[in-house]
């Protein structure tokens, strides 16, 4: 009876797990990363990366051919995906909005312009602002403007013009890099950023029009961080199942040799299924979304969760009972230990290591419970593992051996210590890029498209926020002054600012109320023309322009609409929430930094506003994450050591068991310091793998209370087996590309071998 | 003795008369093509109806095929224009504006015809312009009115005059009216 229960049980959990994974979303993009209680500066990066345009642009590029194909290609492309809904726009240098850009700038002019101020329109004025159009008229730009002399002789549109970003070059009539070597596009997608299924099928699409192109000998190139995360997800899912398709085929045949029996083998391959089931379900329940981290993470756990059916298969042999009485208690410690060592991280800022935490912790007790409830009940009867005691018993002199190499084993822990101290100031990685999954050679194409298109990679910004648009906007205008002194003073290259495009309702009425009556005007004119070599007569459009301006509906934000403008302002300025933001990113001088703390003290009078350092900010966030992480697992160390005192009811035993765990991290730790890899959090998470993994040796080798006083052969033989296919699952991990399971498998794979041996070098003599 | 000196007269002109009567707008570009680079001053008048009077300026012409041109103002104020492909650049008050010259028909005229007139790319020339050439390679008058509507609406004609492969002067006609007149002496042998 109790029989069915248990595998129906667990047949209902598994089915409910399949579906939950069936609907889970999966991801591989800068999320994971991201604080899960930001400050105000974090929470407008986090919604930049997430849903800014920002991270919905994507940067395309073609080379090959020549010159001509590859603009006629670009606009062919351009042609098929502006048609396409999902595509919000796209830019490639040919004119879309130029006429309406034109339109909106010149209608509105006396609002949009910075120079309109009373003075400007006194006879002193007027006589400064018309000599200088002069100039232009004379000058080589001369004849855009001339034609606008009689209704702008201020030359506010050619104020307006210069303050205006200036485009990538130009090519047989499309964008191309400065060397015109490649043509650039850059496409906007409707979808946000972290959507990354809505991103793969925008990449997709763009390939496919450049595919049904037909264009022999030309390539596609793509950056952008939708492009990443599709990528690096790409890579993950890649390596995640060519490794666990290579550990498993390892750990079969490894488990094949020993059971002898199919039926057994895959019956060991429940728990490990069951736990990884279980941990992506629960995951994709709690967060949402299932990061690629995590996936990653769950190849290396089957190098774990596949222990405790070798525990159970070799150390029962045919009596399942007595297994569950003797050895069921000593397991189920382990798996306590190990969930006290992964408890803690569900609690980091850091969600990717909170679904680690959780993943861990509901795939092992997940596999441990499938071995203790589910398999003994399906182990085929009559079922008998090789004859191992010939190793068993070799194994047992091994082990008497080892006690003596105590001396020599702390010897080598003490060697460790000191090198751990020699490096104590550089054995963390502190910056955020050492734990991003993706690749160098993305990242350098990122950078070399963004230069080709003149849009350098920002890092300071000001971030002015307030409750409404007109606030941010004021605020940000007197921002934009002290900039612009700053720009002035040689502190800074330049700025964006929303305002520049839409200015705050009350600046455009200041603006408005300038601009003096008809009469006043003209009589202005006809002073201030004196001596220049302009008649009055001909400026009477003027006249006309400056009394409609009086007059004109001020501008709101939906007159920026289809003109090449509303995407700065949407890029710009920001409503999230009940807030509104506006973003102000600053350019530096060629070759010169940004003197952060120069700006931040010009701004200092100023109300909700902020520079924000997206390097330091986003390297900040991640050391903050480590730092948490460092001391998440030392409690969860603590937590590991009153877990054993509980249960144990004994100080001595508690440091017999703890002792080789501590042995082992310290003893892998200095070794990575020795070969200069610095520890990143991931590290971490493998240092609290191996404490896992290693309390079940410690724990076996304990085993004093139930008086039976050595390891049995059978039991060396379990724990040797449950380690070779730990550094089979693990120490696949240690050759990937993706950094975090790399991280992980160079430090598990030692780390369990080392585990085992330390365990076995320390353990208590029970009998001298 | 008479004779001999009549005839050595005769053979002396000879040359040139089966020069102009072969010299054309083909060999013209031809000897124009031949220069790779040239750096000149230029002194520009501009008549524009607006003002009362003609305004002046000046400064040096840098030119290397077969598209690169600049305009570097030094009077009454520092200022430059550079073209390159299809590419304007403009700097004036310490700030330099990039510019799609195809956006900009009014100054693509222009630059154009004086492009391909240095490049000697007759085919590009003709494709906007109705040429036709007058003179002796020693004083040449090239003149081009636009074909193209668009242009038409703001240029009349231009008129560049040259000896050999060097410009001298380059005349535009508005279609509003307004004139420019460019007066150019080469500063470096090519």
């Amino acid at each position: 009876m109790k029989t069915h229960k248990g595998i129906l049980l667990w047949l209902a959990f598994i089915t409910a797990c399949i579906f939950t994974i069936v609907h889970s979303r999966f991801t591989a993009d800068l999320s994971a990363f991201l604080p899960r209680n930001p400050t105000p500066a974090q929470q407008i990066l986090l919604e930049q990366i997430e849903d800014g345009l920002a991270s919905r642009l994507i940067l395309v590029g073609i080379e090959g051919g020549d010159p001509e194909r590859r603009a006629s290609l670009s606009m062919e492309i351009a042609k098929k995906l502006r048609a396409d809904p999902r595509f919000a726009s796209l830019s490639n240098g040919e004119d879309v909005y130029g006429e309406r850009d034109k339109a909106y700038l010149f209608e509105h002019r006396y609002l949009l312009s910075p120079s309109v101020t009373p003075s400007r329109f006194e006879v002193a004025g007027l006589q400064e602002a018309l000599s200088e159009s002069i100039d232009l008229i004379a000058s080589p730009a001369g004849l855009l403007f001339k034609s606008l002399l009689p209704r702008d002789p201020t030359g506010e549109m050619a104020r307006l013009l210069e303050q205006m970003e200036s485009a990538p070059m130009m090519q047989d009539g499309a964008w191309a890099s400065k060397d015109g070597k490649r043509a650039l596009m850059m496409v906007e997608t409707r979808a946000s950023g972290s959507d990354t299924d809505a991103q793969q099928r925008a990449i997709e699409e763009i390939r496919k029009a450049f595919d049904q192109s037909h264009a022999p000998g030309m390539r596609l190139l793509m950056a952008g961080p939708g492009v990443f995360s599709v990528n690096s997800r790409e890579t993950i899912k890649g390596e995640v199942s060519m490794l666990s398709a290579i550990s498993i085929s390892l750990i079969a045949i490894l488990l094949l040799l020993v059971y002898r029996s199919f039926v057994a083998l895959i019956l060991s391959f429940l728990p490990i299924i069951s736990g990884a089931l279980a941990g992506i379900a629960a995951v994709s329940l709690a967060f949402g979304t299932v990061h690629g981290i995590t996936l990653g993470f769950g190849t290396a756990l089957i190098g774990e969760a596949v222990d405790y059916s070798i525990y159970l298969f070799v150390q029962s042999g045919r009596d399942k009972d007595e297994w569950i009485r003797r050895f069921w208690p000593t397991v189920r410690l382990g798996v306590l230990t190990s969930i006290a060592g992964f408890a803690t991280l569900m609690f980091s800022g850091f969600p990717g290591l909170a679904q680690l935490g959780l993943y861990a912790i509901s795939g092992l007790v997940t596999a441990a419970l499938t071995t203790r409830f589910v398999l003994p009940h399906l182990i085929p009867a009559g079922f008998n593992i090789r004859d191992v005691s010939a190793i068993g018993d070799a194994l047992s002199r091994k082990v008497a051996l080892a006690k003596r190499a105590r001396w020599q084993a702390i010897a080598l822990l003490l060697a460790a210590c000191i090198v751990l101290f020699m490096h104590r100031n550089d054995l963390w990685n502190e910056k955020i890029s050492s734990l991003s999954p993706v690749s160098q050679a993305d990242v350098a194409l990122d950078a070399e498209l963004r230069s080709d298109m003149g849009a350098p990679d920002v890092r300071y910004m000001v971030v002015v926020s307030g409750k409404d648009q007109e606030s941010v906007l004021q605020t940000s205008e007197n921002a934009s002054s002290i900039l612009q002194n700053q720009v002035e003073l040689g502190a800074l290259g330049g700025f964006e600012s929303p305002s520049r495009y839409l200015p705050s309702l009350r600046t455009q009425r200041v603006r408005q109320m300038s601009l003096p009556d008809p009469a006043t005007l003209a009589s202005r004119l006809s002073q201030a023309v004196a001596g220049l070599p302009l008649k009055a007569e001909r400026l009477s459009p003027f006249l006309a322009d400056v009394e409609t301006a009086r007059h004109q509906a001020l501008l709101q934000r939906s007159d920026l609409e289809r003109t090449s403008m509303s995407m700065a302002i949407d890029a710009l300025l920001i409503r999230h929430a009940g807030r509104t933001s506006a973003l102000l990113p600053l350019k530096a001088r060629d070759g010169k930094d940004i003197h952060a703390q120069a700006i931040r003290s010009a701004l200092a009078g100023l109300d909700g506003v902020l520079l924000i350092d997206m390097k330091a900010e986003s390297d900040h966030l991640y050391s903050g994450y480590l730092h948490e992480a460092i001391l998440l697992s030392l409690t969860g160390t603590a937590l590991i050591v009153l877990l054993l005192l509980i249960s144990l009811r004994s100080w001595l035993r508690v440091i017999y068991i703890v002792l080789p765990l501590a042995a082992s991290v310290i003893t892998v730790t200095a070794a990575l310091a020795l070969f200069h890899q610095q520890l990143i959090i991931m590290h971490l998470v493998g240092l609290l793998l191996v404490v896992a993994v290693g309390s079940n040796y410690a724990l076996f080798f304990d085993r004093g209370e139930s008086g039976i006083s050595e390891c049995s052969p059978k039991t060396l033989v379990s724990m040797l087996f449950a380690n070779l296919t730990a550094v089979a699952g693990f120490g696949l991990l240690a050759f990937s590309r993706v950094s975090i399971l790399q991280a992980i498998g160079v430090t598990v794979a030692p780390g369990v071998i080392l585990a085992l041996v330390y365990s076995a070098i320390f353990a208590k003599e029970n009998h001298g | 003795m008479m004779k001999t000196s009549f005839l050595l007269i005769v053979l002396a002109l000879a040359p040139a008369f089966t020069f102009a009567s072969e010299w054309n707008l083909d060999l013209l570009m031809h000897d124009l093509a031949a220069v790779r680079s040239d750096h000149a001053s230029f002194v520009e008048i501009k008549s524009i109806a607006m003002l009362d009077k003609p305004v002046k300026s000046s400064g040096e012409l840098y030119y290397a095929a077969p598209s690169h041109l600049e305009k570097r103002t030094l009077k009454p104020r520092p200022e430059s224009l550079t073209v390159d492909g299809d590419n304007l650049i403009i700097a004036r008050n310490g700030q330099i504006h990039r510019l799609q010259l195809q956006k900009y028909p009014e100054i693509a005229a222009f630059i154009d015809s004086i492009r391909g007139t240095l490049s000697g790319d007759r085919t590009a020339l003709e494709k906007n312009y109705k040429t036709s050439l007058e003179g002796t390679p020693e004083r040449w008058t090239l003149l081009l009115l636009p074909t193209d509507p668009r242009m038409q609406k703001v240029a009349k004609e231009i008129r560049i005059k040259g000896e050999r492969n060097a410009l001298n002067s380059i005349e535009i006609i508005q279609a509003d009216g307004d004139s420019s007149v460019m007066t150019i002496e080469r500063l470096t042998r090519p």
